[in-house]
């Protein structure tokens, strides 16, 4: 199971990281501290956080808002690496999770982590992560409908998309497919599980609408207007 | 990364404590170490509380210090259990060997035995350490062929020059002893130097194109942080230290971790009396604070690739 990510659509409004904090500070892994919130030194752990990057220069350049949380990969180091085996990846479902009764707090899942997705609760000594809502995705006192992570439920643009990654027919890994999803610094070669769509090109053109692809300055040839008006705007282009 | 005090003294005083523990189970199976009783009780009481005080330091990095022996469960793929393990197993052949080494003078048989068994532990151990870090993907600096054979060296240079004090102080001073410390360190020296060149003039194999994917669109730059404070990540892994420090402390790790020491160690061989003992003390404790910048320097001048996400660019 994982997540698919519309980098194509994302407003960068980072209602998912505030529904996930609100979610799991109740859920699974609660509660998620925070330190001097309102303060000048705030510090709190998320497990999801909305990046925000420029890719390319000029015209061709655009700002990408960018979501991040666990990946729940194939080949997960957090967990090999883990001393306890407080960190597992689940066989049925392959969500990585913590044991925060058997988790010693090394930090080493952290380290062994490229993405970044695990947060350490030094109010617990224990390190915690995104659980993929696991108290959501099979919690039967809810909606069938709501049955999604929260970040996924609360995505007011739909650039969030859950389900089964692992069935090529899904509709999850059919998106995928179309918009040639990919993964984040395949080169490690963690595998992640979750998916992000690229932005799509940008428009050039206006398409069927007839209209300009670019509105032409209106104002430029004065040869039809009367001497009065060329003199106001001689004076005004002064 | 953050260079946590803990785990810096950790690997420096159990490294030290480790390579004593080396050579004294080998010194005495070739019999190249003298059974002396005063020099045995000195020798292992100093590999010990190296080894304990640093593994007791380890313990303060955790958050539930008192689960720490959950560790020791997972050491079918994790190297920090495997150390743990190996960290444990290699006090039990310690304990008989150092006794009938250090009082009875046993320097055969079973004692000879455990000692080389303690010996291969001890250098397991280490090799354990260093593979923690070496098999990190993430940070390029770490994940580096010079890792392991500079952490080996070092245990074994560190352990050398303390042996080399007490058999100094006890008058039975063993050139053998005086080379292999100032040979490790010449050793020593060279690897670091590799190391180095190795990640300054590596590329950086992650970038913030790769990390987000949006390389075909062009450069990628941090336009907004998600959050206006550090966070867990950033204090832990986001630690920079600038290329003008790194360079100075390069140079004092290089000539107080290895230079001095290769040629005190050296001369120590030459010297007799108190001056071989004072010459013998010198060259450890450059050594100390030289590999204490350089432990420093290995977390310091290690970069996370999630701060690829953070606008670094880590080359």
């Amino acid at each position: 199971m994982g997540l698919v990510i519309d980098l194509d659509i994302c407003v960068g409004c980072h209602a998912c990281a505030v529904n996930c904090k609100e979610w799991n500070t109740g859920g699974h892994s609660a509660p998620l501290p925070d330190h001097d919130p309102y303060g000048a030194d705030a510090w709190g752990v998320w497990f999801n956080r909305v990046h925000s990057f420029e890719a390319g220069e000029g015209a061709d350049g655009r700002t990408v808002h960018f979501p991040k949380s666990c990946l729940h990969c194939e080949q997960p180091a957090c967990v090999t690496v883990c001393p306890t085996g407080a960190s597992y990846k689940r066989a049925e479902d392959g969500i990585v999770l913590v044991n925060a009764d058997t988790c010693i707090g090394c930090k080493l899942c952290s380290w062994a982590c490229p993405y970044g997705a695990r947060e350490f609760d030094r109010d617990e000594g224990v390190m915690k992560k995104c659980t993929l809502c696991i108290d959501r995705i099979y919690n039967e006192n809810l909606e069938e409908s709501a049955r999604v992570p929260a970040c996924v439920s609360t995505c007011p643009v739909g650039a969030r998309h859950f389900g089964d990654l692992g069935d090529a027919a899904s509709p999850v890994s059919r998106l995928v497919a179309e918009r040639g999803g990919y993964d984040l610094m395949p080169e490690l070669g963690y595998q992640p599980v979750n998916k992000y769509l690229p932005p799509r090109a940008p428009k050039r053109h206006a398409g069927s609408t007839g209209s300009p692809a670019q509105l032409k300055p209106a104002d430029e040839d004065l040869s039809g207007a009367g001497l009065m008006l060329r003199w106001v705007d001689r004076l005004l282009s002064r | 990364m953050h260079p946590a005090p803990s785990v810096i003294l950790f690997t420096v005083l159990s490294g030290t404590g480790y390579g004593m523990l080396f050579l004294l189970g080998y010194g005495a199976a070739t019999r190249l170490l003298p059974p002396d009783m005063r020099f045995g009780i000195a020798a292992f009481a100093m590999a010990i509380v190296f080894i304990t005080v640093g593994l007791l330091a380890s313990l303060f990095h955790l958050g539930h210090p008192e689960r720490a022996w959950r560790a020791l469960s997972q050491w079918r793929s994790s190297w920090l259990s495997r150390e743990g393990l190996l960290a444990v197993a290699t006090y039990l052949p310690t304990a008989p060997f150092a006794i009938a080494w250090s009082f009875f003078g046993l320097n055969a048989g079973i004692p000879a035995v455990s000692g080389a068994i303690a010996g291969l532990l001890a250098a397991a151990t280490v090799f354990a350490t260093s593979k923690i870090y070496a098999t990190l993907k993430p940070i390029q600096q770490w994940h580096n062929s010079w890792v392991t054979p500079g952490y080996l060296v070092i245990a074994l240079m560190s352990g050398a020059l303390w042996l080399n004090v007490l058999l100094q102080w006890r008058g039975l001073s063993r050139p053998t002893i005086a080379f292999i410390a100032a040979g490790a360190a010449a050793v020593g020296l060279a690897i670091k130097i590799c190391y180095w060149r190795s990640i300054d003039t590596t590329p950086a194999r992650s970038t913030p194109e790769s990390a987000t994917g949006l390389g075909a669109i062009g450069r990628v730059r941090l336009l907004e942080s998600p959050h206006t404070q550090d966070n867990y990540l950033l204090r832990e892994m986001g630690y920079r230290v600038a290329r003008k420090h790194s360079w100075r402390l390069r140079r004092i790790a290089l000539s107080f971790g290895f230079f001095v020491p290769c040629v005190l160690a050296g001369l120590t061989a030459a010297f007799t009396g108190k001056l071989a003992t004072w010459t013998a003390l010198a060259a450890a404790l450059s050594a100390g604070l030289g590999i204490l910048v350089e432990r420093w320097l290995f977390f310091a001048e290690a970069r996370h690739t999630v701060t690829l996400y953070y606008g670094h660019r880590n080359s």
